[in-house]
């Protein structure tokens, strides 16, 4: 289940050309953990974001393998080098085939 | 990877020592397992890593936890005392402005968490850090 799903990403809106900027992201999920019980005992199945990536005018920034032990709402903070003006694309991956996608536009200035 | 009992015992063993010798306390098992999957038995060097984390954590479902190791190619995390030692693992691109990343992660208890990170040239190195965990994290 993935329901009120929304990405939430922070960067600058301009940088220098070869500037190493600072990009934070969070995506709401609960990130259930598939060791949790409920009322009756069963276990939760599991169902988390299980990888998320970062790419600039197609080039990798960082590529994140993510696990159960990663916080409900997982947040990451990474730095980028800006060779040029351009948008970076956010993507995660949900266990269960959901891909969330998100850009951010970057000028030179 | 297909280990026989010989070698999970002579890799295990070889960890031990080596955590031994470093003079860090011994990892669980399962860590040593998942370590030893990335490293391929590879020989671990302290430093050339940082990790940041809290000394105290009041709440194990959210512990912010920071890796930066200049040089590396990938920062895997491990926290030794959850069910499932693996935590996150970072690839960094030619685009990484810097080889670091920050999370927040679920501890279980109070636990050492482990980064391992691959250098450029083939090597790994290690830093740990202890995490004091008031209200642990895995439900349950």
């Amino acid at each position: 289940m993935a329901s009120g799903v929304k990405p939430r990403v922070k960067v600058p809106k301009k940088a220098t050309a070869g500037d190493v900027i600072t990009i934070k992201t969070l995506i709401s999920h609960k990130m259930e953990s598939g060791q949790r019980k409920d009322g009756d005992g069963n276990l939760v199945p599991r169902s988390i974001i299980n990888r998320f990536t970062a790419d600039f005018n197609g080039q990798n920034v960082i590529d994140v393998l993510i696990e159960p032990a990663v916080s409900t709402n997982p947040f990451f903070e990474f730095e980028a080098v800006v060779p040029e003006a351009g948008e970076f694309q956010f993507t995660w991956y949900d266990d269960d085939g959901t891909v969330y996608e998100t850009g951010k536009k970057i000028a030179i200035g | 990877m297909e280990l026989t009992r010989r070698q999970t015992l002579t890799i295990g063993s070889g960890t031990f020592a080596f955590a031994a010798l470093a003079g860090l306390p011994a990892f669980a098992s399962l860590t040593d397992d998942a370590v030893a999957a990335m490293t391929n038995g590879a020989e671990l060097i302290d430093g050339g890593i940082d990790i940041t984390a809290p000394e105290i954590a009041e709440n194990g479902n959210t512990v912010p936890i920071a890796v930066s190791a200049p040089g590396a190619v990938e920062i895997a995390l491990f926290a030794s005392g959850n069910p499932t030692p693996a935590v996150a693992t970072f690839k960094f691109g030619p685009l990484s402005g810097s080889r670091s990343g920050s999370t927040r992660i679920r501890l279980a208890k109070t636990q050492d968490v482990v980064a391992i990170a691959k250098m450029e040239d083939g090597t790994f190195r290690q830093a740990s850090a202890t995490v004091k965990v008031t209200i642990g994290g895995c439900g349950g």
